[in-house]
């Protein structure tokens, strides 16, 4: 792959990203979320189209239309999320949309291809069984068979651990390893520095849609891959003055909470937030950040432990009385959870605050109250908007989010849950949300920030807790506020930190 | 939202991609999401829809030897331009601007209520043993009201059991509500062929009549049941204020539009969906009233109670718009349509399924027409990016 562009509207997926990868290698593609390691391997397998730049296999430009056109060139894709139909067995699931399944009798076909990869690489599953029977790194197994009978050659693993237990991650790492050694290339997609260790032989590091750095995993080691992958220069631009912490607002012990899957996704987590504080939840998504928050905010129920605001419990209270006790939420995926598309610009101004004594009488909305409140919010936070009367949707993700921000914070909250407030946002948007941050917590409003950004956390927040795997890692005092900075301070910091997000324990570090 | 012609439409070549003007690449019709709808294209594509399904149609009638444009003035000629025609036309709009106006609320929650026809049966039962129960003792002015009233709850209750399967089971509500019909429509048929069966009708499968104090006044010699009339006007302006400002109105709105938003902003999906299943149901409940009380005077077969005002109110409220105040013109219009297929059974000798060919093949072409609505078609070289 050469010079590959791609821009999703304003924002930058892939920005001249250039790979090679030869035959029978296991090539790491290493980056945080967002950092356009899926976009790019998309690409590769012919879901989207590039902006710009070239595909070559075997040194024959080509153009990937569609994934029948890549897998008819040996490219084969396994997703994070598995495209398995859950009533089906095995067999019917790999014979699906395979041209040489004969008619009559697929099932023993499979089973006998089955058995011969069960032999090669020690792929094992059983094709009578049903997929929902299977764990998921049986299911896992399934689809890199359908893959290789669909005639891969180059394999792309998009994320594949993240699904995998401990053990399941080593079986397929052994299996990866037989797979390269008969002559298959294979391309695996991480976040986690151990695995891109452990597995690849080569690694590109890609950060922002840009490729950060290339190395052989033999000469590479994981301080300095942390670097390349989180970013190399940390630079303040926003004061941060020092302020006395005040009273205790938030206050959560031992809270489990169960993912969706019924795995438990946060495990006994304890901390703290004050007034004039920002508690920074660094980490890398899928560790349990979207469910503490949801457990935080009334969406999900916590399986035990206990949260309070201000002392009093609401611990598995409605989202309603949590909104009600001062919490406000600014949530991620902010189109699906913190707006309604349809709806009009000062409609959602009040989602969730519409049934608030001031918007609404008894049965009706107060509706010239609510347009002014919505104008209120519009000129002061600077949503660009065509009229109080557009529909939402027709805003760009920075409004969007400059438009939720200001609902959540114009109710003067005690505390503001910020799920990845700037992800995905362009510069401006993500300087002026970061400022409005930092004003509230110098007006006395505690903030929880949750990001994968670890730059945002170091420039934000006033202690970090890293989060992996739904524990806590550790909290860290951030290094200095603005002014005393020291740029080799901070570096230190922030490779404890990318340590302590791909699951090491901080040596001498401790809360 | 990129996206692609047709699987396999290009060639696998070894062009490089990204140069899409390229000579010899040919045209192909990308479809692409329409950011925003003007109120003019919305209309644009309404109007093109209706025509384009009325011209499906006239295929039909050419079919049988029917000239098209012959028929087609038959059911308009019949329905509004004549004054007998008009006055059917408005009786028959009656109960589809009340069914129609209590679907929008369903539909914009996203609640697939088919059952309307069921809800509007039962409502007739109710208001029928109402009516006859104390119309004998009651005066028109009291009589009157309880019968509304009676086919409205008769209708809510009817609707409430849907959403309380779907909301606390999980249970399809498409499912439920269309079985339910056939459970109503049976209902109504034992009744009247058994335990209600009337002591004065000679053996024929009704109730007695309904004593004159429960009969509806009607304007002159037409069959306007006018106080029907009124109500179901009321209602659909009612509901219509109830959409655009008020709290629940909002909170149906954002429930419909986005469940994850509504459960971030601690909306109540029960509370919500039994409300609205009360208003929908019941209204079609007021309409199963106002026909037993307006026009026929007495309970009897479910087909000759309803001429299917349940299904076609499905249409009324989608070519509102799931707009309930506009569904009293679209009521008005397949009213009219109801009664130009009867006028054309008649004089074409047509069999009496044409209207509802008819009916659903507009449907099917005002849902089809939603598509270019949403996204929109651009003829761009091969393999442009």
């Amino acid at each position: 792959m050469v010079g590959i562009c791609k821009s999703f509207q304003a924002v930058r997926a892939n920005h001249d990203v250039s790979l090679r990868v030869d035959s029978g290698e296991i090539l790491g593609l290493l980056g945080e979320n967002g950092a356009g390691k899926t976009t790019l391997m998309n690409i590769l397998y012919g879901l989207i189209s590039p902006d710009q730049g070239e595909i070559r296999i075997n040194g024959e430009s080509v153009a990937l239309g569609s994934p029948r056109e890549a897998i008819a060139r040996g490219i084969g894709m396994v997703h994070q999320h598995f495209m398995l139909v859950q009533n089906h067995t095995v067999a019917e699931n790999v014979v699906l949309g395979l041209r040489e399944a004969p008619f009559l009798g697929a099932t023993r076909w499979v089973g006998e291809r089955l058995e011969e990869f069960g032999r090669l690489y020690g792929l094992k599953v059983d094709p009578r069984r049903r997929i929902w029977q299977l764990s998921a790194g049986e299911q896992q197994r399934v689809e890199i068979v359908r893959a290789l009978l669909q005639g891969a050659d180059l394999l792309i693993l998009d994320e594949p651990t993240s699904v995998l237990t401990p053990q399941e991650s080593q079986e397929l790492f052994a299996i990866l390893r037989r797979m390269a050694a008969e002559g298959h290339t294979i391309i695996f997609i991480s976040h986690k520095l151990e695995e891109i260790m452990a597995v690849c032989e080569r690694v590109l590091v890609l950060r922002k849609g840009a490729l950060a750095g290339a190395a052989r995993t033999d000469q590479i080691d994981k301080a300095e891959l942390a670097r390349l992958m989180v970013g190399r220069e940390i630079i303040f631009r926003l004061e941060r003055e020092r302020l006395e912490r005040g009273e205790r607002v938030l206050e959560v012990r031992d809270l489990t909470v169960a993912g969706d899957r019924g795995q438990t996704a946060v495990k006994g987590v304890s901390f703290e937030v004050h007034r004039h504080e920002i508690l920074g939840i660094a980490g890398v998504s899928g560790n349990g950040q979207r469910e503490l928050v949801e457990a935080l905010t009334g969406l999900r129920r916590a399986v035990s432990g206990t949260v309070a605001i201000r002392g009093r419990e609401i611990t598995n209270a409605s989202a309603r009385v949590i909104s009600a006790s001062g919490v406000s939420h600014v949530p991620e995926e902010r189109i699906r959870f913190g707006v309604v598309p349809n709806l009009l610009v000062f409609e959602n101004a009040v989602l969730k605050q519409h049934s608030r004594k001031i918007f609404s009488r008894v049965l009706f909305l107060n509706v010239p109250r609510i347009r002014s409140h919505a104008q209120g919010i519009v000129d002061g936070f600077n949503v660009s908007v065509p009229s109080l009367d557009t529909p939402v949707k027709n805003l760009s993700g920075g409004n969007i989010q400059k438009l939720i921000l200001g609902r959540e914070i114009t109710g003067e909250p005690d505390l503001l849950v910020a799920a990845h407030p700037t992800y995905g946002l362009d510069v401006g948007a993500t300087e002026y949300i970061r400022k409005e941050l930092l004003e509230r917590r110098r007006q006395g409003m505690a903030v929880l920030l949750v990001s994968e950004d670890l730059e945002e956390i170091l420039e934000l927040a006033d202690r970090i807790a890293v989060i992996y795997e739904g524990e806590l890692m550790g909290i860290l005092p951030a290094a200095a506020a603005a002014g005393e900075a020291q740029p080799g301070a901070s570096q230190a910091d922030l490779e404890a930190i990318g340590l302590m997000m791909a699951g090491s324990r901080p040596g001498g570090v401790r809360p | 939202m990129t996206g692609a012609g047709p699987p396999g439409s290009r060639p696998s070549g070894s062009r490089p991609p990204g140069r899409g003007g390229t000579p010899g690449g040919g045209l192909v019709v990308r479809v692409e999401r329409q950011e925003a709808a003007t109120p003019g294209l919305q209309v644009t594509v309404l109007v093109l829809s209706l025509l384009a399904g009325m011209l499906a149609v006239g295929v039909l009638f050419a079919a049988r030897g029917i000239n098209p444009l012959y028929a087609l003035w038959k059911i308009i000629g019949g329905s509004f331009f004549s004054l007998y025609g008009l006055t059917e036309t408005l009786t028959k709009a009656i109960p589809l601007i009340l069914i129609g106006a209590g679907l929008t609320l369903a539909f914009r929650a996203r609640f697939w209520n088919i059952g309307a026809e069921s809800q509007l049966l039962v409502g007739a039962i109710f208001a029928t043993w109402v009516g006859l129960q104390w119309g004998t003792r009651l005066p028109p002015a009291a009589m009157i009201p309880l019968m509304f009233l009676a086919g409205f709850l008769g209708g809510a209750l009817w609707g409430v059991i849907p959403a309380v399967l779907k909301v606390r089971f999980g249970v399809n509500e498409v499912i439920s509500t269309l079985m339910l019909n056939y459970v109503a429509a049976e209902l109504v048929t034992l009744l009247v062929v058994g335990p209600w069966k009337g002591a004065t009708q000679q053996g024929f499968p009704y109730t007695d009549d309904l004593p004159a104090s429960a009969v509806l006044p009607l304007i002159g010699a037409t069959r306007i049941h006018y106080p029907t009339l009124i109500v179901a006007l009321a209602a659909a302006l009612l509901l219509f204020a109830l959409v655009y400002s008020t709290r629940f109105g909002y909170e149906l709105r954002v429930a419909g539009e986005n469940p994850d938003a509504a459960r971030y902003a601690g909306i109540d999906f029960l509370r919500t969906t039994l409300i609205l299943m009360v208003l929908s149901g019941g209204l079609a409940g007021v309409a199963g009233a106002g026909e037993i009380a307006g026009n026929h005077h007495h309970l009897t077969y479910p087909a000759v109670i309803s001429a299917g005002y349940g299904f076609t109110g499905i249409i009324v409220a989608w070519l509102a718009k799931l707009n309930p105040a506009a569904s009293i013109l679209s009521a008005f219009f397949f009213a009219g349509i109801l009664v130009g297929g009867d006028a054309i059974q008649i004089s074409l000798g047509l069999p009496a399924a044409t209207v509802h060919v008819f009916n659903g093949v507009l449907l099917f072409f005002l849902i089809m027409g939603d598509y270019f609505v949403v996204n929109r078609l651009r003829l761009v070289r091969r393999g442009g990016a």
